[in-house]
């Protein structure tokens, strides 16, 4: 990170890092550390302040989970979570890559497609009943990396095309034919954290394009970090006004009176909030109010819930170790603490991630529980009129 | 040889108890084969996990193969088994991402079977050819897409003959 003082001078300014005063509220909060990583928010931020960055001397900036619980608690309002982007990105144009979870095969995916010299066949899951439009429409629904996680995760059992499924499903009923373009690339979210930002602009640049091109007005996505990326981090890159961009919970909370939501048959479920849509976009109700009207599921918060959510140590695939584990062990005994028989998500790294934790031979039932998208829950719900020829 | 000189650049992964030994022996015995491609020798081709398959084709690579022990003959057992799991999700990955099919390849080549070796290296050099070089460039970037650069592609010959100048 050498010859970039001026930079690291910027970032602290930037990022409010210079007001920290060494009270340690970041690193007794941060969820790695509390489970034994290494990871100090509190050394990061001091050695980026004092010009003498850890970042290149221990392995710990890749094991933050950038989930933001150290910003919510910091009483100096210092964005650490924004430092460890920042960090990251000098960190990148540096071309030091840290040793990536599989291999950095997820890494090697988004850049392909970064690369746009390849047509995707990404719309091998949309089935006969789902109406969708192939270029351009009012609506557009960003399905984020559902196709290629499921490919790569085939143990958990295409868990998160069933949410993207669901979602064509929702804004069916909803009356509303969505765009979904087998144009669609990455958005870019977990190479920008890894510090990659030159594949990031590229992909930002190709995916505003696309939806600029579709005429779509509202942008509506079931993934809580593609919805973080669009609407924090793409707007400087747009030429021009942005369409509204939405999480699927939060166009359905608006529109709630429209869907024929049908009871299941009573449920007790409890909602994990995604660090993307919880703390670093404020959306907690949406989801909350959309749980809330289907008929029969009782909602159950977690202990820690809300702006104390914890997160599903997704981690952006930059490391991934036996503390992230702890972290996901913690947050799904605390799940079933709840007496919940379903643990709803907003986020497919969510589902991922605890239902890899779940694969632990050793702790077995004591964590095991039903994962579901919020959408699945509201398209199993949906009256027999909402739903094609055939429904789940 | 191609007419305008493009060569394919093709990377192997040979497991070291059966393909890389198979590949020594074609050597050994000078049977002639194509020469454009690079050994990685891996001690099973259970260990050849999609991320290296992914990095070589981000990297540019026209075609990868695979190459491990029959089945029943791997030195640790199931490893071959290991390597089909691997190489299925791989092929998932690629297909996903418009990458031509032909391009990656899995073989079972024995420690005794060189003439396998250049056979198989021979077809699979012709049909990566085929196909032309990689759309994902043809030059090599580093993990962050800087370009490197390469020395030229070494002039067409066959392995087998001696060449004058190196």
């Amino acid at each position: 990170m050498g010859g970039n003082m001026d930079e690291l001078a910027r970032v602290v300014r930037q990022t409010n890092a210079w007001a920290c005063y060494d009270c340690g509220k970041c690193t007794a909060t941060c969820p790695v550390a509390r489970v034994g990583g290494g990871l100090s928010p509190r050394r990061q931020i001091l050695g980026a302040v004092t010009g003498r960055p850890v970042a290149g001397s221990d392995g710990s900036l890749a094991t933050c989970l950038t989930c933001g619980l150290c910003d919510e608690r910091c009483p100096a309002k210092v964005r650490f979570t924004d430092l460890v982007l920042e960090l990251r990105r000098l960190q990148g144009a540096a071309a030091s890559e840290p040793e990536c979870p599989h291999g950095g095969a997820l890494q090697s995916m988004m850049r392909m497609q970064a690369r746009g010299t390849t047509t995707q066949q990404r719309l091998g899951w949309l089935e006969p009943h789902h109406r969708v439009e192939p270029t351009s429409g009012a609506v557009f629904l960003w399905t984020g990396c559902t196709p290629y996680y499921d490919a790569f995760f085939p143990e958990l059992g295409a868990a998160t095309l069933g949410g993207t499924r669901a979602a064509v499903e929702v804004l069916n009923a909803l009356g509303v034919e969505p765009v979904v373009s087998a144009e669609e690339r990455c958005c870019g979210h977990d190479l920008l954290w890894n510090g990659d930002v030159s594949s990031f602009e590229a992909l930002a640049r190709h995916n505003l394009e696309l939806v600029r091109s579709s005429g779509a007005e509202i942008l509506v996505t079931p993934c809580a970090e593609c919805l973080r990326t669009w609407r924090l981090d793409y707007p400087r890159h747009a030429q021009g006004e942005l369409p509204r961009t939405v999480h699927l919970t939060e166009l359905v909370a608006e529109r709630l009176g429209e869907l024929p939501l049908q009871g299941g048959g009573e449920r007790r479920v409890t909602y994990q909030d995604p660090c993307r849509l919880g703390r670093h976009l404020g959306v907690f109700d949406a989801p909350r109010r959309v749980l809330e009207a289907v008929p029969g599921l009782h909602l159950e918060e977690m202990r820690r819930t809300g702006r104390r959510a914890q997160c599903c140590a997704g981690g952006t695939w930059s490391s991934c170790d036996r503390y992230a584990k702890a972290v996901q062990v913690d947050r799904l005994k605390e799940a079933r603490a709840t007496g919940a028989e379903v643990m709803v998500t907003a986020c497919p790294k969510c589902q991922i991630h605890f239902l890899c934790a779940m694969k632990d031979p050793k702790l077995g039932d004591e964590i095991r529980i039903e994962l579901r998208d919020v959408a699945e829950l509201l398209a199993a719900s949906l009256g027999s009129e909402g739903k094609g020829s055939d429904g789940h | 040889m191609s007419g305008n000189g493009w060569n394919p650049r093709i990377l192997v992964f040979a497991c070291n108890w059966c393909s890389y030994a198979g590949a020594d022996t074609a050597g050994v015995s000078r049977i002639e084969h194509q020469p454009h491609f690079r050994t990685i020798r891996v001690m099973c081709s259970g260990r050849v996990e999609p991320a290296w398959v992914l990095r070589a084709l981000e990297k540019g690579a026209d075609g990868v193969l695979v190459s491990g022990c029959h089945f029943g003959d791997c030195h640790y057992i199931f490893g071959n088994h290991r390597a089909v799991e691997q190489f299925e999700k791989t092929m998932r990955i690629v297909r996903l991402l418009g990458i031509e099919e032909g391009r990656v390849r899995l073989e079972w080549i024995s420690a005794a079977e060189g003439a396998r070796f250049a056979q198989v290296i021979d077809e699979f050099t012709e049909q990566v050819r085929a196909l032309g070089p990689s759309r994902l460039g043809s030059s090599l970037l580093s993990a962050f897409g800087e370009q490197l650069h390469l020395p030229p592609s070494p002039s067409p010959g066959r392995v087998g003959e001696l060449k004058a100048e190196s």
